[in-house]
C-alpha cells in the first residue's frame, strides 16, 4: 500500500509533530477535552444512577435515555452549538456535546448493575441491620461494579471517538489533522491522522480493559456467588465487550 | 432574496427557508435514507453468515466477535478516512464504513437470538425429521427474530446518525446540509437538517418495530403468565449488554 507508506512518512516527519497545529498540540487538546467531559459526565450520571438503582425506581428512564442518545447525531449537536453564541467560548461546545454523549452509557450501565443485584442478598443485608449507606457501599456497589466499569469503558471510548468529530465544526483535537488533510487534498496526512485517532481509541480501550482485569473482576469474583449478577460467562474473551454501548434494550 | 424576513435575520426557525429550499432538503433526506438502507441491508447480509460461522465453528467465534468489536472502536471520522485511498470520494466509502460499524451489533444480536432458542424446540424439530437447513429457517430463525430485530433497530438508528459524518467526503445526506450551513452560520438550515435527522432515526425505529410485530404474531399473545411482566418482550429482544457487561 503506497498510501500507508506515505502516511508513515508523514508521521515520521518531526515537523508535523511540533507547533500549534502539530500532533502533540492536537493530542493534548484531544485528551484534555475528553478527560474533562468524562469527569463531568461521571459526576452527573453515576450519583443519579446509584440513587435510582438503590431506590429501584426510574428504570424505564435510565434504559431509554441511551436509546435517545443513539438517535442524535454528534455532528448535528456540535453544529448547532457552533451556530449559537457558544461558538466564542473555546472548547466549551465540544465538552458539552461529549458530556451529553457520555452520560447515557454511564447512567444506563450503572443503573442496570444496581438493579440486577440479587434481591435476596439485599434483603439479607437489611436483615443484618445494615443502613442504606452500608448496603450501598458494601453490597450493591461491589456487585454492580462490573457493569459500572463496562459503562465507564464504553463512555470513555465513545468520548475519545466523538472528540474527533469536533474537528468537523472547527474545534480542536486530533481530528483536525484529518480535516486539514481533506482540505488540502493531502491523502497521506488524512490517513496518518486517522491512524493516530484509531490508535488512541484502541489504546484507551486496551488500557481500561487491562485496568479492569487488574483491579476489577477479581474482586467481584470473590464476592458471594449468590449475589453475583447472573451473567453467563462467555466462551470468548472478546465478549468483554467494549462495543456494547449499554444494555441495548429497546423502547417497546 | 427578500431583504426582510427570517432568512435575512438568520432565525433558528424559518418557514421561508423550508419553502424555498424544500427541494434541497428532500434530496438530502432521500440520499440519507438511501445510504442508511443500503448500509444496513448489506450489513445484515454480511452479519448473518458471520454469526452462523461463529456459532457452528467455535474456533471462529473469538476472532469474529473480536474483529467486529475492534472495528467498532475506531472513530467514524478515522474509519471513513482510512477507506479514502481504497474508494476515493464516493458513496461506496461511506456505505462500507457504515456496514463495518453495523456488523458488531448485528452479529452479536443474531448470535444471542440463536442462543436463546430452547433446546427442546430444536430436539422436537429434529425428531420430526427437520434437516439443518429447514431447522434454521423454520424453527431457529423465527424464534431468534426478536433479538435479531432489536439488533437491527439499534444498528439502523446508529447508522442514521453516523451517516452525517459522511459529509466529510460530501456523501452525508442531511450531514451535507449541516456542513454547508456551518460555513455561513445558517441557523435555520443546521436546525432543520438536525431535526430531520433525528426524526428519520425515530421513524426508522418505529417502522422496524412494526415489521417485528408483523413477523412475530406469537409474541403478541398475552398469556396469564405474561400479564404484569411489562417489558418482557423487550427483555428477550435485548440480550445485548446485561449479559456481556457483567463478564466485565
Amino acid at each position: 500500500m503506497g498510501v500507508l507508506g506515505e502516511a508513515w512518512t508523514w508521521l515520521a516527519t518531526a515537523g508535523h509533530w511540533v507547533g500549534d497545529g502539530g500532533v502533540w498540540h492536537r493530542l493534548q487538546e484531544h485528551v484534555t477535552v475528553s478527560a474533562t467531559a468524562l469527569l463531568i459526565a461521571c459526576a452527573i450520571a453515576l450519583p443519579v444512577a446509584f440513587f435510582l438503582g438503590h431506590l429501584g425506581r426510574g428504570g424505564a428512564v435510565a434504559i431509554n435515555i441511551s436509546n435517545v442518545g443513539r438517535a442524535v447525531p454528534v455532528f448535528a449537536v456540535l453544529a448547532l452549538f457552533m451556530v449559537s453564541p457558544l461558538r466564542n467560548s473555546g472548547s466549551v461546545p465540544t465538552v458539552i456535546a461529549l458530556v451529553l454523549f457520555a452520560v447515557p452509557p454511564l447512567l444506563t450501565n450503572a443503573y442496570v448493575g444496581m438493579a440486577e443485584v440479587d434481591r435476596a442478598v439485599v434483603e439479607a443485608a437489611r436483615g443484618m441491620g445494615m443502613s442504606g449507606w452500608q448496603l450501598f457501599l458494601r453490597v450493591e456497589l461491589p456487585l454492580a461494579h462490573p457493569l459500572v466499569m463496562t459503562g465507564l469503558r464504553s463512555a470513555s471510548v465513545q468520548v475519545v471517538a466523538t472528540a474527533t468529530i469536533a474537528a468537523m465544526v472547527g474545534q480542536g483535537g486530533l481530528g483536525r489533522i484529518i480535516t486539514a488533510g481533506f482540505n488540502t487534498y493531502n491523502t497521506p496526512q488524512v490517513v496518518a491522522g486517522a491512524l493516530l485517532v484509531a490508535l488512541l481509541a484502541l489504546l484507551v480501550e486496551g488500557a481500561l480493559l487491562l485496568l479492569d482485569r487488574l483491579i476489577g473482576p477479581a474482586a467481584a469474583r470473590r464476592a458471594p456467588a449468590a449475589g453475583a449478577p447472573a451473567a453467563p460467562a462467555r466462551k470468548d474473551p472478546a465478549a468483554q465487550d467494549p462495543a456494547r454501548k449499554d444494555p441495548a434494550r429497546t423502547t417497546a | 432574496m427578500s431583504t426582510r424576513g427570517c432568512l435575512a435575520a438568520n432565525d433558528w426557525i424559518c418557514g421561508e427557508y423550508l419553502r424555498s429550499r424544500g427541494q434541497e432538503l428532500t434530496d438530502a433526506t432521500v440520499q440519507h435514507v438511501w445510504i442508511t438502507a443500503v448500509s444496513v441491508a448489506i450489513g445484515l447480509l454480511v452479519a448473518f453468515p458471520l454469526a452462523l460461522l461463529a456459532r457452528s465453528r467455535p474456533v471462529f467465534a473469538g476472532p469474529v466477535l473480536g474483529l467486529t468489536t475492534l472495528l467498532y472502536t475506531i472513530p467514524s471520522l478515522a474509519m471513513f478516512s482510512l477507506l479514502l485511498p481504497l474508494f476515493g470520494l464516493s458513496a461506496g466509502l461511506v456505505i462500507t464504513g457504515l456496514v463495518l460499524y453495523s456488523l458488531t451489533i448485528l452479529v452479536r444480536n443474531i448470535l444471542a437470538g440463536l442462543d436463546s432458542v430452547p433446546e427442546e424446540a430444536r430436539e422436537a424439530a429434529r425428531g420430526m425429521g427437520y434437516g439443518p437447513g429447514r431447522l434454521l429457517w423454520e424453527v431457529e430463525l423465527p424464534l431468534a427474530l426478536p433479538a435479531l430485530m432489536a439488533g437491527l433497530r439499534i444498528a439502523t438508528v446508529s447508522t442514521v446518525a453516523l451517516t452525517t459524518i459522511g459529509s466529510i467526503v460530501g456523501r452525508g445526506g442531511l450531514g451535507n446540509l449541516i456542513d454547508d450551513a456551518l460555513q455561513n452560520f445558517f441557523k435555520a438550515q443546521v436546525l432543520a437538517a438536525s431535526v430531520l435527522c433525528v426524526l428519520l432515526a425515530v421513524a426508522a425505529d418505529l417502522l422496524l418495530l412494526g415489521v417485528q410485530r408483523l413477523l412475530t404474531p406469537w409474541t403478541r399473545i398475552r398469556t396469564p403468565r405474561d400479564t404484569g411482566r411489562k417489558g418482557d418482550k423487550t427483555r428477550t429482544g435485548d440480550t445485548a449488554p446485561a449479559s456481556a457487561g457483567a463478564v466485565g
